[in-house]
């Protein structure tokens, strides 16, 4: 494979929850996601009623690819900070170590410049916690759930 | 790439159906979407032109059961299919598990069919794959129209790795699902055997 598989254990889970969870709170921003950039939502913070969540994520991770294509064109290593601007609502996305996307939905209720200082911390906390994660990746003594699972399950999931 | 969440138990993988300009990608999903449980699936998005050509992908998140408590989904992508739209093709199979080549069955699409093929053994090569060692099927579609190459002879320019192939005529739906339940196991036991190593 191209790139090691990632798998979210329950103690970085938390921790990357933790950051986004104060990063809606710091920032007042509505909605925090973290995303894989291959479009996988890992996590999300704040009022995500009404937010169709995995689109979302497949198309922020889409948006950043698109990007990282133009970058790559200018010659550029990669468009890192995104902000989309709407009459309501607007979007400030980050990539976070070059690996997962960082979105935040905010409205007037606060600030881009508030948004771009909290973001910023909250980049260096979770850039610390995906360096474990893709660490722990490469560990070939680490348990993957697919250890344990038989021909007969996969079959089994294809019993009509 | 495929994504393991232990706390929520889900794994997440990503399949990408490729193939000439107007093979029949689009409507693999939509047959998929239109006869799937509401329960199973989330919204099929399309990044499509106003003459509904694929701009950018196709996307639709599907769960297909679970395995040892963790839910299975499955986020099916389309590729642009038109030449011209390559550097959009390439973004879309970064972290790739599995793939679907569609191919066009009319005699007069057979060297579209061929330089489909030749682009996406390209363009996973450019990411670091393997097309021969990916999970992959091969899909022969549009089996309904007048004018289309025999089988045999689709196999013999396309299909030279033997792997799984399918007939189907993605309008009616006939072959559809087939396709995507091969190609699904073979990523799962993909998968499987790369945790056994």
């Amino acid at each position: 494979m191209a790139s090691p598989q990632m798998v979210m254990y329950e103690e970085e889970f938390a921790q990357v929850q933790a950051v986004t969870d104060r990063l809606v709170q710091d920032a007042n921003a509505r909605v925090v996601f973290v995303v894989d950039k291959n479009g996988q939502l890992i996590s999300a913070s704040g009022d995500t009623g009404d937010i169709d969540t995995t689109s979302l994520a497949s198309l922020a991770a889409g948006n950043i690819a698109a990007t990282g294509g133009i970058a790559q064109l200018l010659r550029e290593q990669e468009f890192a900070t995104q902000y989309h601007e709407g009459v309501r609502q607007n979007v400030h996305i980050q990539v976070i170590s070059s690996r997962v996307i960082l979105v935040v939905i905010f409205d007037n209720r606060t600030s881009l410049g508030l948004v771009r200082l909290r973001v910023k911390r909250a980049n260096a906390q979770l850039t610390q916690i995906f360096e474990m994660v893709m660490a722990k990746a490469q560990d070939p003594f680490q348990n993957s759930p697919f250890a344990e699972i038989t021909d007969d399950d996969i079959d089994n999931l294809f019993n009509d | 790439m495929s994504f393991i969440n232990y706390l929520s138990r889900e794994i997440n993988c990503k399949i990408v159906y490729y193939g000439p300009g107007l093979c029949g990608k689009t409507t693999n999903l939509q047959h998929i979407y239109n006869r799937t449980n509401p329960d199973a699936k989330g919204k099929m998005i399309s990044l499509a032109t106003e003459t509904e050509r694929t701009l950018f992908f196709d996307f639709l998140p599907l769960e297909i059961g679970e395995i040892r408590g963790f839910k299975t989904r499955f986020h099916l992508y389309t590729v642009p299919g038109q030449v011209f739209y390559d550097a959009s093709r390439k973004l879309i199979l970064k972290g790739v598990d599995g793939v679907v080549f569609v191919a066009d069955s009319q005699m007069l699409r057979a060297e579209a069919n061929i330089e489909s093929m030749d682009n996406l053994r390209t363009n996973l090569a450019e990411q670091g794959y393997n097309l021969d060692t990916l999970p992959y099927v091969i899909q022969y579609n549009k089996r309904d129209m007048p004018n289309i190459s025999p089988v045999d002879e689709l196999r013999h320019l396309l299909n030279t790795g033997s792997v799984p192939e399918f007939n189907a005529v993605a309008t009616t739906g006939e072959g559809v699902f087939e396709t995507l339940k091969s190609v699904a196991k073979l990523v799962l036991t993909e998968l499987k055997r790369g945790a056994a190593r």
